[in-house]
């Protein structure tokens, strides 16, 4: 049956591409609001942890969370992984580090991009800082990246 | 960084996926065909069905369907339906027609867009034919038939259109 | 609880990119023969559940056209998951519990080859804060990868030697797409892909199908074929944000595996569903497999990848174990998600 075709195939690209505009309710609200300002807040859980991004419920008890607490701007990295051919779906054009950043007041990582400029710069609990965006909408992109602490 | 100091409520999140299609198999086939001219279709030979386009599986039998047949590109209306609503990415004049078309030689309907005719003169039995692109236009894509017009024939009596409507 | 056993499996030929079938067409000769081999009627099986992602073609509802291999006519009773079609065994099973059908059939496929699947898989992802980053399935396998290297527990060599077995194996297995024989040293010799992780610490990208047919002990005993009783199935899944996991360390597959009734001990083989080198050595250690069970004598994921089939295949594959003599006690593992968020144990045993 199947190669009754005479093997004859035909390619096409196809590109799905939609917009979704994403209501953020009242936490990640109040986290995005704040990365407009240029600041990191995280949420208390159950158990005391200082959760970035801030969690709507408790992972361990699923209770509604509500105590903010600032945190960073400054942090380590707790794991990385260094992208050595950045595609165009990655966010910059150059090789960079996707990284877990434990910022400094948070007990859980943020998984955010470190623009290191070398995979000989990056190890385990080097301190990074944000390098902020001139222009900021409220989302998690406002930080275009994280940068070695000493490079600022 | 603009002034406002309202809280964020929403975010816009982009999606991007890139795809490289492969129309492979009864689709390659049918596509291979439709750019000579003509619509392929494929005939199970547990249920004798003949569908259109052409696939590889008859989905009543479950089984591989190996025999290939063209169907006329003349066919019955078994339904249809008057589109009155503005859509985005479709350039027609309001309101247009699309409709099932049975085509002769075929066992289901074909879908299409019918043309050169008022809405309301569109109805079931009512014998169309395809208007097809200017041969030197021909691809591999269902675009070669621009849209399906009455043919002028007499219309097909609902009753003989059996299962079909 | 019903006694529920697995009666036939079957599998495509894993291949980079099918480039002469369409989906069905590729589908199709995978649930003939399983159906065929289970003995049971095709118009007599009870319930059918696939397993698919829409993504993966391109498509909105693009599972629906997967039961034109059915032949569904007169209607039948069926039901998709988007989800790895090892959850389409679980929901089968689970139909066969409530005493709703007496058989079953679950089958799975996609062809990845068609878009950039370590991108379509970022489609897993919260769309809030993780997404936007544009981060691949692959990156997120590494920062795991990094989190186990940096604990001391395993090291690149320990890494490489999956990859060496896995492919060595998998020459054995007629199915199996990436097979061979490479060597631990050269494959530490070569650059990173994305760091830590090498070339052949990923999976390799594969299109196919598999499919399983599964029935109630009377019916088993009815048609007299021989069945891997499935004496336990349990998934489990933790939090989603990678920062909130410790990432060397699988609690889920450890819950899932004593919840299914565990006895780890009595294992012979183990299929585990690690698509990456790493969360290999991170399974053996959450299920505390020895060094007297087998791992993945079919090559695992790391020799065919079919993304929605290859949980399902590591069940399978496990069976053809049992049927075959070569193990009467297996342990069948599935994952979803990333960095092994979610995770099913199967406890197969043999007659």
């Amino acid at each position: 049956m199947s190669d009754s075709s005479g093997g004859a195939s035909f390619t096409a690209s196809h590109v799905l591409e939609y917009d979704y505009r994403r209501s953020v309710g009242p936490v990640l609200g109040r986290f995005f609001t704040a990365l407009r300002e240029k600041r990191l807040v995280g949420i208390r859980a159950a158990d005391g942890r200082v959760l970035v991004p801030p969690a709507e419920a408790d992972p361990n008890t699923g209770a509604a969370l509500d105590e903010f607490v600032d945190v960073g701007p400054g942090g380590s990295v707790a794991s990385w992984a260094w992208v050595h051919q950045p595609r165009p779906v990655h966010p910059l054009d150059r090789p960079f580090a996707y990284a877990l950043v434990r910022l400094d007041g948070a007990d859980t990582g943020l998984l955010h991009l470190v623009d290191a400029g070398e995979e000989a710069r990056m190890s385990t609990g080097m301190r990074v800082t944000p390098r902020w965006r001139a222009e900021r909408s409220g989302a998690i992109g406002d930080i275009e990246c994280f940068v070695p602490e000493d490079a600022k | 960084m603009s002034a406002e100091t309202e809280p964020v409520k929403a975010i816009v999140t982009p999606t991007r996926l890139e795809y490289e299609f492969t129309a492979a198999g009864t689709h390659a086939d049918f596509l291979a065909r439709i750019a000579e001219g003509k619509l392929l279709g494929s005939r199970c030979s547990e249920c004798g069905m003949v569908y259109v386009p052409a696939r590889g599986s008859c989905p009543r039998c479950g089984v591989a369907i190996e025999e290939r047949c063209d169907v006329s590109d003349k066919g019955t209306v078994t339904t249809y339906c008057v589109v009155r609503v503005p859509s985005e990415n479709i350039d027609l004049k309001l309101p247009y027609v699309c409709a099932h078309i049975l085509l002769d030689g075929a066992n289901i309907p074909f879908f299409a867009l019918i043309q050169e005719c008022e809405a309301e003169d569109v109805r079931i039995g009512m014998r169309v034919e395809a208007v097809w692109a200017p041969k030197e236009e021909w691809g591999a894509t269902f675009e070669n038939i621009r849209y399906f017009r009455p043919s002028g024939e007499k219309d097909v009596p609902v009753e003989q259109l059996g299962d079909w409507v | 609880m019903r006694n529920v056993g697995i009666i036939s499996f079957a599998q495509s030929r894993y291949v980079r990119h099918e480039a002469k079938r369409s989906e069905v067409e590729m589908l199709l000769p995978v649930v003939t023969e399983a159906v065929q081999a289970s003995g049971i009627p095709k118009r007599e099986i009870g319930f059918t559940c696939s397993g698919s992602s829409d993504y993966i073609a391109g498509q909105a509802f693009a599972f629906v056209g997967a039961v034109d291999a059915l032949g569904a006519w007169p209607p039948i009773a069926e039901s998709h998951v988007e989800a790895d079609g090892a959850w389409a065994l679980y929901e089968a099973w689970v139909k066969i519990q409530c005493g709703q059908a007496d058989s079953a059939l679950a089958f799975a496929f996609g062809r990845a080859s068609m878009g950039s699947i370590a991108d379509t898989l970022r489609m897993q992802l919260d769309p809030y804060t993780l997404q936007p980053l544009g981060i691949d399935s692959v990156s997120m396998a590494a920062l795991q990868a990094r989190a186990l290297l940096d604990s001391g527990k395993a090291s690149e060599r320990d890494m490489a030697e999956v990859a060496v077995r896995s492919r060595r194996d998998a020459k054995d297995n007629p199915d199996a797409q990436l097979k061979g024989d490479f060597e631990v040293d050269k494959i530490l010799a070569e650059p990173t892909l994305v760091s830590p992780l090498r070339r052949h610490d990923c999976p390799p990208i594969s299109d196919g199908a598999a499919a399983v047919v599964i029935a109630s002990e009377e019916k088993i005993r009815e048609l007299g074929v021989p069945a891997v009783w499935i004496r336990g199935i349990d998934d489990r899944i933790e939090p989603h944000q990678p920062g909130v996991r410790d990432l060397t360390l699988s609690p889920s597959t450890k819950l899932a595996a004593e919840r299914a009734g565990g006895d780890v001990a009595s294992l012979d083989v183990a299929e585990l569903h690690a698509p990456f080198t790493s969360q290999e050595l991170i399974l053996r250690e959450a299920l505390g497999l020895g060094d007297g069970v087998r791992v993945n004598p079919s090559g695992g994921a790391l020799a065919s990848n079919p993304i929605m089939a290859a949980g399902l295949a590591r069940i399978g594959e496990a069976c053809r174990q049992i049927w075959s003599g070569r193990a009467r006690r297996a342990l069948a593992h599935a994952t979803q998600g990333h960095c092994l968020q979610h995770n099913m144990v199967c406890l197969l045993e043999g007659e």
